[in-house]
């Protein structure tokens, strides 16, 4: 008996689940989002090309640093710009919609290209960009309002898989809320960190400056961000608030924009936010949109739903994606695999939504030692590092190791057999006085970059809680 | 859409609102003010200590050319005190290369040592030298003039006989005058409009004039001060002894006061003290003792001052000589390297995140 009702549960919730998949909506938003996808990511790159960051941050340097078994990802020297224009354009035929798969996927593969080169620029924006443009992929966005669909009717939608439009909102969701999970410890929530520290710095901002001096606002600024990361997304779920919560979506991108050099990411997030509307509020920017374009709407509304070529495409896509989800939901959470404190190791930091929330200055000193001869000597960072890269370098394990074994190589090629290279280094988070970071008699030539455990690290005198 | 397009409409608006409402118009905009803080860098500080190199310089040139029309031994003495009183005025300067000093790169021409005394020889060999290329900026200079006073002969007879030959008190003569036209160039775009410019310039990104000193502070104490008249030669970053790396190698006895004044100038400029001693005003102590009030943190301008006052001690260890000092026992050497290295952590990663002062031409997005 019991076995029986199992397995009628079972078969109940496969039902509805296979329902779920084969529900349909309008493609509208999915279109909108395709549109302003495209269009942000093609700004982006010209922004990024214009403000001479592809020569300075790609071409100049003369080493870069890898992610853990992707060394093989750097840049091409000068034809690091040749990925990066095809970036642009094929973030040009997305917009459009023209030959939107092929578009799509070189979008995400030049795009994470860029982003893999040299970890020094990591920004969970740029990762943002990535997994929405990996989920793209998946979904039909150019059965609505593409060239592709004006082109050829059979291939021209008015409706879609519901699940595309929620898999986009899922996104949102968890960006959102894992950013207000990460915000839950007690430097952001009872020392006010690190906003006390950045908050006062923005002293000329008009009418702000002066208030952004008073530690209530720091406190104030603290909780509501918090606050508004963990509930925004319910907000825009439910249509009540709908509205209202867009508009805080628009003030609060608006103010990170004011107050930090944060680029193109709160404009992304703004109308990315877009995918929470209904069809009719899509059809209207549509309408709007087809004044510039002279294409009409009316033409793409055939009745006709989209559907996968085959059920084993679509078997193989719902499971990609679910592996996917189930990906994303976890990963943030793999911080917990390790013994010490996140912030001081950051090990399992990256890749999890944890944004704009710790203050760190750092300085690293190696030291180059000649186990044959005794002789000793500290390393210029200059000469080899950007400022950038040695900041980066300075609080981040990771980066010290690699840097250490380069330091190794070039000083094999300098005569020393079998250098041993020591660090002696600081680190200041969020306004706690600097302590030594790394174990200055730990020789970092013998450690092998892994994603274990790093013990070589000094342990944090400090206590953070939260999550 | 009407919706939407009447809510982008009011976003500005609300904040106009949100922020105008709880300003009180009596009440300063900040606690501490920048702008003083750069004024009194400028007046008190940086221009009345170019000024008064200036002075000196244009001392040694009298003096040089006193010396070119009779190359005596008492000219010679007197021309050595002047060299010397400049260089000593120069080590009050040498970090602040910020607005013309940076534009033509002040410091690289008067003080890169060692010097090239191949290359000096045969300038004045040869003549039709021209000092402002770049090949030139290890033969000028006050390091060269060093080499001129002290080191074109093994005592001071045969140094004067050197300068028998017109050929060197040219040299001489040439190098002075384009050190004087430099700090002329610079001193007069302070006196001009780059002090309001510097002063005004009072905002907060990589290029306004707080970030900038306070990186042009920390490049000079960490690279020019640590590194360059005491790590180096010690052998620091390059594991041998290069004692002929000191700063006034050729007259040997004064590397140590160069330092010292060198010391003396970063502590003061940290603790706003003004030029003529008088006073001291608002400067990076005193900020961070602002910033401090805010966060409740560790009294982190006390522990720079104990860090100088400890690099102080340790320095007042060793010989006049530093060439000699590292010939015979470096370690002091390393000592006072060491305690120098402490605050470069103080200065550069504690005072940095407290000042939140963005570090130099870094202008990627941040997260």
């Amino acid at each position: 008996m019991l076995t029986g009702t199992r397995s009628n549960e079972n078969i109940r919730f496969v039902d509805s689940w296979i329902r779920y998949i084969n529900k349909h909506t309008e493609a509208a938003p999915l279109a909108v989002f395709r549109i302003f996808f495209g269009l942000m990511m093609f700004g982006s790159i010209v922004r990024f090309w214009a403000n001479g960051w592809i020569d300075k941050l790609y071409i100049q340097p003369q080493f870069f640093f890898s992610y853990w078994g992707l060394d093989f990802i750097r840049p091409i020297g000068i034809y690091t710009y040749g990925i990066f224009l095809i970036c642009g354009l094929s973030a040009l035929m997305v917009m459009m919609g023209f030959k939107y798969r092929l578009a799509i996927i070189t979008f995400f593969l030049s795009f994470t290209y860029i982003e893999l080169m040299d970890k020094t620029t990591y920004l969970n924006h740029y990762y943002f960009i990535s997994v929405l443009s990996f989920v793209l992929i998946f979904l039909p966005a150019h059965a609505y309002y593409s060239v592709d669909a004006w082109q050829d009717p059979s291939k021209r939608f008015e409706f879609v898989p519901t699940w595309s439009i929620h898999a986009l909102r899922t996104l949102m969701f968890i960006v959102y809320f894992y950013a207000g999970l990460a915000k839950l410890n007690s430097d952001w929530l009872l020392e006010a960190m690190p906003l006390k520290i950045w908050l006062p710095s923005k002293y000329d901002l008009p009418l702000l400056g002066g208030l952004l001096q008073k530690e209530w606002m720091h406190y104030f600024f603290s909780w509501a961000g918090a606050l508004y990361d963990l509930t925004i997304p319910f907000f825009l779920l439910y249509k009540p608030t709908r509205w209202i919560a867009f508009g805080f979506v628009v003030i609060f991108h608006v103010l990170t924009r004011v107050l930090f050099p944060i680029g193109m990411f709160p404009y992304i997030m703004i109308v990315s936010a877009l995918i929470f509307f209904d069809a009719d509020v899509h059809k209207k920017i549509l309408g709007f949109i087809q004044r510039l374009t002279r294409v009409k709407l009316d033409t793409f509304n055939n009745g006709k739903m989209w559907a996968f070529a085959s059920t084993r495409s679509q078997k193989m896509v719902i499971a990609i994606l679910s592996v996917f989800f189930v990906a994303q939901f976890t990963l943030p959470f793999r911080y917990t695999l390790y013994p010490q404190e996140l912030f001081w190791t950051e090990e399992g930091y990256r890749f999890s939504w944890r944004v704009m929330l710790m203050e760190k200055a750092g300085y690293a000193n190696f030291k180059v030692v000649d186990p044959e001869t005794g002789r000793r000597m500290y390393v210029e960072n200059g000469r080899f590092l950007t400022p950038f890269q040695e900041k980066q370098m300075s609080t981040q394990a990771d980066f010290i190791l690699e840097y250490a074994h380069f330091l190794e190589k070039h000083y094999q090629t300098k005569g020393i057999r079998d250098p041993e290279i020591y660090v002696e280094s600081f680190v200041a988070l969020n306004g706690r006085r600097s302590q030594p970071f790394i174990d200055p008699s730990v020789d970092l030539t013998n450690i092998h970059p892994s994603i274990r455990s790093r013990d070589w690290i000094l342990p944090f005198k400090d206590d953070i809680k939260g999550l | 859409m009407k919706k939407l397009f009447t809510l982008f409409l009011l976003i500005p608006l609300f904040f106009a609102c949100k922020t105008e409402g709880p300003v009180d118009p009596d009440e300063p905009v900040d606690d501490f003010n920048r702008q003083s803080m750069l004024a009194i860098w400028a007046d008190q500080i940086i221009i009345p200590y170019f000024q008064n190199f200036e002075a000196e310089m244009i001392e040694l040139q009298g003096q040089t050319t006193t010396f070119q029309s009779d190359p005596s031994s008492e000219n010679l003495a007197d021309l050595r005190q002047s060299w010397l009183d400049a260089y000593m005025a120069w080590q009050r300067i040498s970090m602040f290369e910020t607005g013309k000093a940076e534009e033509i790169g002040f410091r690289n021409a008067m003080n890169i040592y060692p010097i090239n005394a191949v290359d000096i020889e045969e300038n004045i060999t040869n003549g039709g030298y021209n000092l402002e290329l770049p090949s030139n900026l290890d033969a000028q200079g006050l390091p060269a003039v060093d080499y001129l006073l002290y080191g074109i002969g093994e005592n001071e007879e045969e140094i004067l006989s050197k300068f028998a030959n017109p050929a060197y008190t040219t040299y001489l003569v040439d190098v002075i005058n384009r050190m004087v036209a430099l700090t002329a160039t610079v001193v007069d775009d302070w006196e001009g409009g780059y002090r309001d410019v510097f002063v005004q310039n009072s905002g907060n990104s990589a290029t306004a004039s707080v970030d900038k000193m306070t990186n042009d502070y920390i490049f000079y104490y960490e690279k020019f001060l640590r590194a360059g008249k005491i790590g180096i030669p010690a052998g620091v970053f390059s594991g041998n002894l290069l004692p002929d790396r000191v700063e006034g190698f050729y007259s040997k006895v004064y590397s140590k006061m160069l330092f010292m004044e060198g010391l003396d100038a970063a502590q003061d400029f940290f603790n706003g003290v003004y030029a003529d001693g008088s006073d001291s005003g608002q400067s990076l102590r005193s900020y961070l003792d602002y910033l401090n009030t805010i966060k409740d943190g560790e009294d982190l301008s006390t522990l720079i001052n104990n860090q100088f006052d400890a690099a102080r001690a340790q320095g007042a260890l060793l010989n006049d000589n530093f060439a000699l000092q590292i010939e015979q026992d470096n370690t002091a050497m390393l000592s006072t390297y060491d305690q120098l290295q402490m605050n470069v952590v103080l200065i550069k990663v504690d005072m940095l995140q407290a000042l939140n002062v963005n570090v130099d031409f870094v202008d990627a997005d941040g997260d």
